[in-house]
This record gives structure tokens, sequence and C-alpha cells, in this order.
């Protein structure tokens, strides 16, 4: 049997009360939680929204979330064999499921 | 319900913003321009350049006398024969300029004994790139564009406002329609005058170096707009982006700056030095040119002579852990987190998709075909013919970025009335931005992406043949077949299934775009090779052209005989 994490992740918009997700997707060591969230994107849930630019290289800062309570980048925060909690920015707007409103204002769409 | 768009009227509408479409912003804004400069992700943060931890080619001879001649020289030697003359002038006559006012802005260039100081690159005659200490180059250039554009009042930034298409009257550019990301609202954006800034399309590719929005999307707006795209088949391979043991929070070409410092060994799976076997010696420096190395590693492992993911070992066990903290301070602590120690192990590099020397065809103005259209950065083509000199990326979006901003805002000051966007003129494209058609997804989109990035991968990589690439064709056009006339959902908040969808539209244009251009080219030239036909031939020393006639892409320039391949 191969390992797998289990990704327990809030979806959900501003406007509805939200929901948790339970998601299992395959772990080998060195993945990071990005790397989950674009394998559950492809593999399964097309829908799920998490904003990400750079991928891997931690130069793009978008993938901010949190996971277990903890703020960390989706890109170097490591998969565990485990489950995991991901839940967005609790301190930002919330837009979709993972996605906060992260921009700085004068930088915004208004 | 169908949202109405929200309206917004500016002069000049930048759309991108890594450095090619900032400096534009702010030479546009400095001309007397009023710009919205647009973005599909957040503002100088998605795109390459905040991803480049390389170099930057200029000639500023602080250090080795050096003249923008000799740039130039090496930029047309480096594009076998295939180089824009005027792009490529361009670049590097005004590259000093702008690296001496991003300096002024303050982006650190490293600096030795009071200068600027510069490393020697493979294809340069001497010591001419610079950079920001440690591997910072691509975040240093892009924050401080971002600062210097922030105190600047004429330009309006808009993050997550995705571009659909162009709007185009009389065969004029008139502005864009898009949506904003996460609200879902529908937009229109009449401008007098439009830059395309929108990067590369390495995301094409299943392994790529650059961001998640380098999808090629330009190129797509452009080819529909009624502009023209020139030397599509040429990608470029960076030959030792990393592959193994997985590194995270480090750009895949991260090893290209140890190897300027370095030096390093690129070894085979047995760990011998394999690269004289392929025409190329390297003497213990750094001077293997990127198509060279590419199909050396490549060649090698198909031999059965690959390390054991199928790229080659890179070594730096020969230098002490003392050189290796001198030259990349903390960023050894990063690779030790990954479990990584240089100095008693190699790590594994494979070629990735990297740049695309294809592009929008320009004129020195940054004018593309289309009046009220302009082009900067890696969405130009042209300037860097078959292969791109090492370093000149970022110098190609501050410089292009530059002259297009003007070129732009020049356009907007003229005395004569411009045409100003119409709405039948913008109606087709906003019937797809406002995402009214309430469907479900009939596919998964994400999916889809990961298949045509497979495509790519495989059949239209850097050693082609004309079965692999009438077999890429094939599955581009079934895949395309799944994808339907619009974009599934409605205009609700961060639908990434809406986005991969607009996205696969534009990817699939594209993507056919190189597999035919890469058809066509009976020859190998830098960074095109093919198997089929591996010399460079005298009569292919033209550029292939592509414009969009009906649904179709119709090819242009090539020579009328092309020679059998070889016995």
């Amino acid at each position: 049997m191969t390992a797998t994490a289990t990704l327990r992740i809030r979806r959900g918009s501003a406007d509805d009360t939200g929901r948790f997700e339970i998601h299992e997707v395959p772990f080998e060591p060195g993945q990071s939680v990005l790397d989950g969230l674009r394998w559950l994107r492809i593999h399964k849930e097309p829908s799920l929204a998490a904003r990400y630019s750079c991928i891997n290289a931690n130069a793009c800062k978008e993938c901010m979330i949190q996971i277990d309570g903890e703020t960390v980048y989706a890109c170097t925060a490591r998969l565990e064999p485990r489950e995991m909690i991901l839940t967005p920015l609790p301190n930002k707007k919330l837009i979709r499921d993972l996605v906060t409103e992260i921009a700085p204002p004068s930088e915004r769409f208004r | 319900m169908i949202a109405e768009p929200v309206a917004i009227d500016t002069d000049v509408l930048v759309i991108g913003s890594g450095a090619a479409g900032m400096y534009a912003a702010i030479e546009a804004a400095r001309c007397g321009a009023k710009v919205l400069l647009a973005d599909r992700s957040l503002i100088g943060r998605g795109g390459a350049t905040v991803m480049a931890q390389m170099t930057v080619a200029v000639a500023l001879g602080e250090e080795t006398p050096d003249d923008w001649q000799h740039h130039l020289r090496d930029t047309l030697a480096a594009g076998r024969g295939l180089c824009d003359a005027k792009l490529a002038r361009l670049l590097c006559e005004d590259a000093p300029d702008c690296i001496r006012e991003m300096e002024a802005w303050g982006v650190g260039w490293a600096r030795k004994d009071g200068h600027i100081t510069a490393t020697m690159a493979p294809g340069h005659d001497r010591p001419r790139c610079v950079y920001v200490d440690f591997i910072n180059t691509g975040p240093a250039v892009s924050k401080t564009l971002r600062t210097h554009m922030a105190r600047n009042q004429s330009i309006r930034k808009a993050g997550d406002l995705c571009i659909v298409d162009l709007v185009v009257g009389d065969g004029e550019a008139t502005g864009a329609v898009g949506y904003h990301l996460s609200s879902g609202a529908p937009v229109t954006i009449a401008a007098k005058a439009t830059v395309l800034a929108t990067g590369g399309l390495t995301r094409l590719y299943r392994r790529n170096s650059a961001s998640t929005n380098m999808g090629g999307d330009g190129y797509a707006l452009a080819l529909r707009a009624g502009a023209t795209l020139i030397d599509m088949e040429f990608v470029q391979f960076f030959p030792i982006g990393h592959l193994a043991p997985r590194l995270v929070g480090m750009d895949p070409i991260m090893w290209d700056p140890f190897r300027y410092k370095l030096g390093g060994r690129l070894l085979n799976g047995n760990m011998e030095e394999f690269t004289s076997r392929y025409g190329s010696d390297e003497d213990g420096t750094y001077r293997l040119t990127r198509d060279l190395a590419t199909y050396a590693i490549i060649k090698e492992a198909e031999a059965g002579r690959g390390a054991p993911h199928g790229g080659a070992y890179l070594s730096f066990e020969h230098c002490s852990a003392a050189a290796l903290r001198d030259a990349f301070g903390p960023v050894i602590d990063r690779l030790a987190a990954n479990g990584i120690d240089l100095t008693k192990m190699p790590v594994e590099v494979a070629p990735i998709a990297h740049y695309h020397m294809g592009g929008v065809k320009a004129d020195a103005d940054m004018a593309t075909d289309v009046p009220g259209l302009y082009v900067a950065g890696e969405v130009v083509g042209g300037a860097n013919g078959a292969n791109r000199l090492s370093g000149n990326a970022i110098t190609e979006a501050l410089v292009f970025g530059r002259r297009a901003g003007k070129s732009a805002a020049a356009r907007t000051s003229k005395t004569t009335a411009l045409r100003h966007l119409r709405p039948q003129d913008a109606r087709r494209t906003l019937d797809l931005a406002r995402g009214d058609s309430g469907a479900a997804p009939d596919a998964n989109t994400a999916a889809m992406i990961a298949r045509l990035q497979a495509i790519m991968a495989d059949d239209v990589g850097p050693l082609r043949t004309g079965a692999k690439l009438h077999r890429a064709l094939d599955s581009i056009a079934a895949l395309a077949a799944g994808l339907g006339n619009r974009p599934p959902g409605d205009n609700a908040a961060f639908d990434l299934e809406r986005l991969d969808w607009l996205d696969l539209r534009n990817m699939i244009t594209v993507a056919r775009a190189v597999a035919q251009s890469a058809l066509n080219r009976n020859e190998s030239r830098g960074a095109h090779q093919r198997e089929d036909f591996p010399d460079m031939l005298p009569q292919w020393q033209v550029h292939q052209s592509i414009e969009l006639a009906g649904a179709e892409l119709k090819l242009f320039g090539a020579p009328a005989e092309a020679e059998a391949p070889a016995p």
C-alpha cells in the first residue's frame, strides 16, 4: 500500500458558511503541501481554489495559508503522511476556499 | 443573471507586471500618460522576473572594458544567424542606461572595489553579467520597480485582473476585455495604447522553470488581435534544471549561479565527464552553451549513461564548505534544510523549459503590426534568434519595457483622434468574460492542462522528429475537441475551472503554433533540434511567421524548397 496524506480542507466562499472536505493524496517524502493541492486539482477536485504562481521557488509569496493553525507557505511546508488541516488565512478577507485577499490595497483592482 | 461589466478608461493599458510591464508603466507615466497596469496574479509577484535568480547581461565596462557592440556580437553569435538585428541592437545599446537607472532606484547590484561587479557567463567574451546577492536578482528587480511605482499617482494597479481578449476596431487596438478573478466581475478597458508584457510559454511543458501564469496567453491575445508571431519553434531549455532530490523553496534553475561562481562538474551516471563526446570540452570552467548542454545530457541518458532519474549529475564535491558558504551564504542553509550537502553529494539535473525566443513581431519602437498594440519583454519575438545568450532575459525586459512605455505614451499624445473602444467590438469577448453559461464543466480542465504539458514535453521538447511533431499536433487536436466553445461556470469569485478553460483556449493555440513551426523547419538550429534533420542549413536562415486566418494558423516565410535529410 502506498502512503497517503489526508488533507482536511476548508472550502467555501465569503457568502456561505463553509465546510471541511477530506481528501487523500499520494505521499512521497520531500513533497510540499502545494504539490498535494496541485495533485488534488488535477485528479479529483479541479474547482479547489488556491492561490500560487511560482509553484516551487518561494519567490511569489502568494501561497500563504494556515496548516494546523499555523501560517505557512504551501510551497515550502512539507506534506506529511497524516491528517493535515488546511484553512485560509484568518486575518484576511476570504475570497474562496484557501484564497484570501492578500494584495496591498493600492495594488487591488477597485 | 448577466453581470454588467465594469468600464475603465485609460491612456495606456499594460498587461503583465513583470519587469517589462512595470518598466513600461513607469516610462509611459513619465511621458505623461495615465496608465492601468493589469496582472492576472498579484502585481509584481507572478511571471518570470521574480523567479530570475540569475544574472543580467549588460556592457557596463566598470571592471573589464566593454562596449555594447561587443555584447551585440555575442548576442548575434548565440542566436545562430537568426536574431532580428535591430531588436538585438536596441537590447544591447540601451542596457547600460536601464541598469544604471535601476541602480539609482535602489536595486543594489553586487559591488566589488567600489564598482558594480560582473561575472562571466557562457557565450560572453568577457565578464558582463551583473547580479544581486545571494541569488536574489529577480526579486530585487521586481521589488525595486514595484516600490518605484508605489509613489506614482499616474499608474493605477489592478491585480487579479485576467485579460480574455484585446479589442480591435477597424484594425486598431482599442483596449481589452477581461474579468476580475477574485470577484468574477467582467471588465472592459478602453485604452489609446496597449502594451502586452505577458511573458513566455514555459507552462506548456511538464517541467518548467517559470510560474504558472506563463502559459503563452500574450501570444494568443496578439494572434487573435491580428498581430504576427515569429520564430515560435525556438523554445529554450535550460540544461541543468534541478531534478533530484526533491528541493522546495528554490527555483529549479538555481544551479547556474553556482556554476558561474564555482564551476562545478557535469557527470554522467558513471560519474564520468561526458560533454566532450558531444563536441564541447569544459576544461573545468563553465562555458558550455545551453543548446549544446541540453543535447549532451539527453543523449547521454538515451545511451543508458544517465543518472538515476534520467538526468546528469552536477557535482561541487571538490569545493570546500568554506568556499560554498562564501559564495552562497544563507542558500547553503536552505539546501541543508532539504537534506543536501554539496560537499558530500552531487545533485541531479536535467533540461527544463525555461524561455521562449519566439513571440510577437515588433519593430524597434516595440510596435506590432496592429496599430496601438505594443509588446515588451519575453513576449517579443526575434531579439534572441534561435538561442538566447545567458543574461539577456531581464535585460530585454527592462530595455523593451522602457521603449514600449515610451512608444505607447507617444501614441496617446498624438493630436489626431484615436478610435475609442466600441461596444460592438467588445461584445463577443464580453460573452466569454462574463461567464454566464452556468454550465457544469464537461471535463477536468486542470487534468487537460496536465495532458497538454505531457504532449509538449514528450513530443515537442528539445529533440524533435517529424513523427513526434505529427503525433503532437494530432494529440493537441484531440484535446481541443474536448474543450467546447464556452467556459464553464458563472461569474463566481476565483473560479479556477473557468480560468483553466480560458488558459487552455490560449495554450492550445500557442502549442499548435510551436509544433507547426517546428514541424515545418526541416533543419536543426540552436534550440530547435530535429533528429531527422540534424544539420543547420543556409537556406533556413529565415524567420517563420504565423498569423491567424479564421480558426487556422497560417505559416509564412519558409524557404521554397526544404532539403532532404542527409542519408
